[in-house]
């Protein structure tokens, strides 16, 4: 174990398995300097042959990456921001989703797509978004959310080995966070939830960006005598939904954070499985800690008002923690 | 009351009034600029911002054959457009400092500065996003058989986003009164953008029939001059032109954008330093030929700047003394009547 920025984890992920594995391509605009810092070096270290610095052409590069991995490359293109998703989204949605299914099966497609997403930092409404639960209805395509370095760490090179699309999207503004990461070879598995605090009276189900703010409102909880389970599904496609029902199962109480847009969340989803496969143990409704269904405005003091907060997150707990306030109060 | 330039008595008199009018515009556009930078820096503002110190020659030159009927759109480097189109610099500030009274009410920022009362369009954080924009509105003018123009401002980084080849040749085979401006500083991002381009950018627009030119985008007359052609063929029923016009990014792609390089380089102060000179900078070198050829003194240069940084420092105060975003705006705003 050593300390590391989640920005520096994702780096090391990639010269570590560039070097492992020579299949392995990388791809996209400003790959070579690095705006977001995660793939400093690959250009310098692997060379022009292995490492293309593009032009600016997401509609392209979403498509090349989906040939680049049918003529049997492992690839890896950086779109930069998640909101190149929808610049990129032809290729995404029509090809490297389908184009396994629609063979018989005949393609692997092994793609791994990294973007920073996100809000909170006044970059407007065309730099903010979240495009995951755009991805997760696709079909076809493995979504990936790490929240700590140590994550980030283990699903990259698990998105990397792997033989499906898989978006990784990273904590755009997280990058300075700083955790304890495995030495070595580590893979987490996809599809398996990671609990980060354990709790007995209300889960907290919290994606990416959000698990921070929800763990600091699982501390403010216990001041107010709840016990607050924080679970992160690490990864949205393929999801744990079982790891997610044990803890709702235990506690009856589900509070889901994500910084999407509440519409077709990865929220929503989420609290539609659990009120099917929980529906006995549940003592209160759902709730879910979202961002209205609007784009993120620029004014800080606007974007504070509809982001997802710690506060938030406590009122919402309060609000379904009914007799267990009275009782521990 | 104002004279109007044609009632100017003789040429020279009407040159001199409008050369010094496209210096005062340009000396805004630097100043207003440098102050933001300043502020940037300081981390006063609320977001980022991407300075179009160096360029404002091409924006001061396309604008200046431009009214308020012409569209424009723009780029995430955009306060020059704005700004050159007419733009209102208080309210501008006042967006980049969030506040209600904002030209976007604060909810747009540095990225998205439009004043669709005056035909623009909007700045965009979509690389190319305005592209096809522009083509639209192109078509929207020649529906209406209106003899307005679209002008589409987009760099070079831009022009390597495929909806370029489209949208010119949607242009060109309905003959939209569109006008192409590619702005051609060399950097996209932190990318030599000759790194990753084959060819030349006019000849894009040649192989759709455009007619297509380069020019000194430092020359604001050269822009001028070239503009001027291209939306007479234009408000004439004559298609679409590209002009490319030649010009450098001082500043970096971003302020403070040291941060994000972590100590690598993409471009050598030297490299900068060299479009900072007399014959270089175009605010620099349109001085110097306002004192030789415009009949202007240098009294009526200083008079200019004095004025322009008393603009800038009461742009700042309007912004400072605003009010912040109304957040509930939003839900009143996003669809026209319905809440969201
Ligand atoms: C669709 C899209 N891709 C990438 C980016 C990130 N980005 C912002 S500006 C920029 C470079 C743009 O270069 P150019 O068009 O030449 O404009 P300049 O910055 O030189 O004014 C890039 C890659 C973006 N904002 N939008
Ligand atoms: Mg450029």
């Amino acid at each position: 174990m050593a300390k590391q920025r989640y920005i520096q984890a994702i780096n090391q992920v990639f010269l570590d398995e560039m070097a492992r594995d020579k299949n392995i391509i990388l791809f996209g605009e400003d790959v070579e300097l690095a705006i977001f810092g995660d793939t400093r070096e690959v250009y310098k270290t692997f060379g022009p042959d292995r490492v293309y610095n593009t032009p600016i052409c997401e509609a392209s590069l979403t498509g090349m990456a989906v040939g680049a991995a049918a003529a049997g490359r492992r690839v890896i293109l950086h779109l930069m921001f998640g909101n190149f998703v929808y610049t990129g989204m032809d290729a995404i949605a029509h090809q490297m989703a389908k184009l396994r299914m629609m063979t018989g099966g005949q393609m692997n497609l092994p793609i791994t797509v990294i973007a920073g997403y996100g809000g909170g930092r006044s970059l407007a409404a065309q730099h903010s978004d979240t495009p995951y639960p755009t991805l997760m209805n696709i079909g076809g395509i493995n979504v990936a959310t790490p929240a700590t370095p140590a994550d980030a760490k283990g699903l990259l090179t698990t998105a990397i080995r792997g033989n499906n699309p898989t978006f990784f999207l990273e904590a755009s503004g997280r990058g300075g966070d700083s955790g304890e990461v495995p030495d070595g070879e580590y893979l987490v598995p996809f599809g398996k939830a990671a609990i980060h605090r354990e709790g007995t009276d209300l889960t907290i189900c919290a994606i990416g960006t959000m698990v921070r703010p929800a763990l600091r409102a699982a501390r403010e909880l216990e001041e107010h005598g709840i016990s607050a389970e924080v679970i992160d599904p690490r990864t949205l496609v393929p999801l744990d939904e079982e790891g997610i029902a044990a803890s709702v199962r235990k506690t009856g109480r589900l509070v889901l954070v994500d910084e999407s847009k509440d519409r077709c969340s990865a929220a929503s989803h989420i609290a539609a499985l659990m009120a099917d496969k929980c529906f006995s143990s549940l003592k209160a409704p759902i709730k879910r800690v979202t961002v209205p269904n609007v784009s993120m405005p620029y004014s800080g003091v606007a974007e504070t008002a509809i982001f997802p907060n710690p506060e938030k997150i406590v009122a919402a707990a309060l609000s379904i923690a009914g007799e267990l306030r009275e009782v521990k109060a | 009351m104002e004279r109007s330039l044609s009632d100017l008595p003789n040429v020279d008199e009407r040159r001199r009034a409008e050369w010094l009018a496209l210096y005062e515009r340009m000396l805004l556009i630097r100043r207003a600029e440098e102050r933001l930078g300043k502020e940037a820096q300081a981390g006063n503002l609320p977001g980022g911002v991407h300075l179009y110190i160096g360029q404002e020659a091409s924006g001061v030159g396309v604008c200046s054959v431009l009214e308020d009927r012409d569209f424009i759109t723009s780029t995430h480097r955009g306060h020059g457009h704005f700004l050159a189109k007419g733009g209102d610099l208080n309210a501008m500030f006042a967006e980049l400092w969030g506040k209600r009274t904002g030209i976007c009410r604060g909810m747009g920022g540095s990225m998205h500065v439009a004043d669709v009362s005056k035909g623009i369009l909007g700045a965009n954080g979509i690389v190319g996003g305005g592209i096809a924009i522009a083509a639209g509105a192109g078509m929207g003018i020649k529906v209406a058989k209106e003899t307005a123009v679209s002008v589409c401002l987009f760099g070079d980084g831009a022009a390597n986003q495929g909806v370029l080849m489209e949208s010119l040749n949607m242009s060109a085979v309905w003959s939209f009164p569109v006008i192409w401006v590619l702005e051609n500083n060399g950097l996209s991002e932190f990318t030599v953008t000759e790194r990753v381009t084959a060819g030349e950018f006019t000849d894009r627009a040649r192989a759709v029939g455009m007619p297509a030119v380069t020019v000194d985008g430092n020359d604001v007359l050269a822009v001028q001059a070239a503009m001027a052609e291209a939306v007479a063929r234009a408000r004439a029923g004559g298609g679409p032109s590209f002009i490319e016009t030649k010009t450098y990014r001082i500043h970096g792609h971003l302020e403070a954008e040291e941060a994000f390089l972590g100590g690598y380089t993409y471009r050598t102060q030297e490299e900068i330093d060299g479009w900072r000179t007399p014959d270089k900078d175009p605010i620099l070198r349109f001085a110097t030929r306002l004192l030789a050829e415009g009949g202007a003194s240098r009294d009526d240069l200083d008079l200019i700047d004095e004025r322009v940084k008393s603009q800038v420092e009461d742009a700042v105060t309007f912004a400072l003394e605003s009010e912040d975003a109304d957040p509930e705006l939003i839900f009143d705003i996003t669809f026209s009547d319905q809440r969201p």
